[in-house]
């Protein structure tokens, strides 16, 4: 079901990244004020920018799955949540590469923007830990979903109060008046977004593919070791490796 | 600042792209020791079926 269309979103986001990077190294100018080391916006606010959809997205599923109490939907949500914080971890990581390469410092703790991301970073941290730690899998999705919803919706709220803050040390790369790129920029700017969203959507596809094919092979295990029980044979059917039915903190209760 | 030398920046480009790459890179990986397991479970199961046909 999640398998579907995924080896040609593959293929389209490999093109994609591959055109992203030889448009941001062999067609974008260097940037008249930071020089070569502003290639890294190239990735890092697309990174941004995907990351934080991707925490919204995974309120929106929530809402889906509140509404339908339909398990795919917690799924949906838990996968995209876990991806876009995979991401967060390369925002934080490449922005701070950048600091210490123009500002000298890895860290500056008086700047909104970074602050602000670390706070939603660490407010999706506790989604694991929140979720992991409810055995009972109806209630683990209720609250798991409660908490992306919540969380979803602070994402723009912080985002919107970062851009009113009067304090701007940190490079805006899209504003309002349509971004302080010329055109070459730009253009490789939107191919590295399009490129970043397409790879979110491959991984987040392929994710939801590998945990329902687990699902799917936990059901058919039980099915098949109820009727060797009901046949009167000693089943004893040891899953190689570890055990997946042993584990109730499975995303999706059913 | 004044903006950094190429070979300078370059260092920190690298770096900031190595991350990303390191970072995908991972993420498949685990990806795939996920799906060579569940192929293993589907290979259990089908013994477990030849099994009980005999």
């Amino acid at each position: 079901m999640y398998s579907k269309g995924l080896r040609p979103l593959a293929a389209a986001s490999v093109v994609s990244l591959a055109a992203a990077l030889a448009l941001v190294f062999f067609y974008a100018p260097n940037d008249a004020d930071q020089g070569f080391i502003q290639k890294i916006f190239y990735l890092h606010v697309p990174l941004a920018i995907v990351s934080l959809c991707g925490f919204i997205a995974g309120g929106v599923m929530a809402i889906g799955y509140l509404r339908s109490r339909d398990g795919s939907w917690d799924m949906r949500s838990y996968v995209a949540i876990h991806l876009s914080l995979v991401l967060a971890v390369g925002v934080l990581v490449t922005g701070a590469i950048w600091a210490k390469g123009s500002w000298g410092h890895w860290w500056v703790w008086d700047e909104p923007t970074l602050v602000s991301f670390l706070i939603v970073f660490l407010l999706y941290c506790c989604y694991q830990p929140l979720r992991f730690s409810i055995e009972d899998p109806e209630r683990q999705a209720r609250y798991a979903a409660v908490f992306a919803i919540v969380a979803g919706a602070f994402v723009p709220l912080n985002f919107a109060a970062v851009r009113l803050a009067q304090a701007f040390s940190h490079p805006r790369v899209l504003t309002t008046t349509g971004g302080n790129m010329p055109g070459e920029m730009r253009l490789a700017f939107y191919v590295s977004l399009a490129a970043m969203a397409l790879l979110f959507v491959t991984l987040w596809k392929l994710e939801l593919a590998s945990k329902h094919a687990k699902l799917e092979l936990k059901r058919l295990r039980r099915r098949l070791e109820a009727d060797l029980e009901a046949e009167g044979a000693a089943p004893a059917v040891a899953a190689p490796g570890p055990s997946t039915a042993a584990v109730p903190a499975q995303p999706m209760g059913g | 600042m004044p903006a950094l030398p190429l070979d300078e920046a370059g260092k920190y480009v690298a770096a900031a792209y190595i991350v990303f790459v390191t970072l995908v890179v991972l993420y498949v990986a685990i990806m795939a020791a996920k799906v060579s397991r569940i192929e293993r479970e589907v290979e259990s199961l089908h013994d477990l079926l030849d099994e009980r046909r005999r």
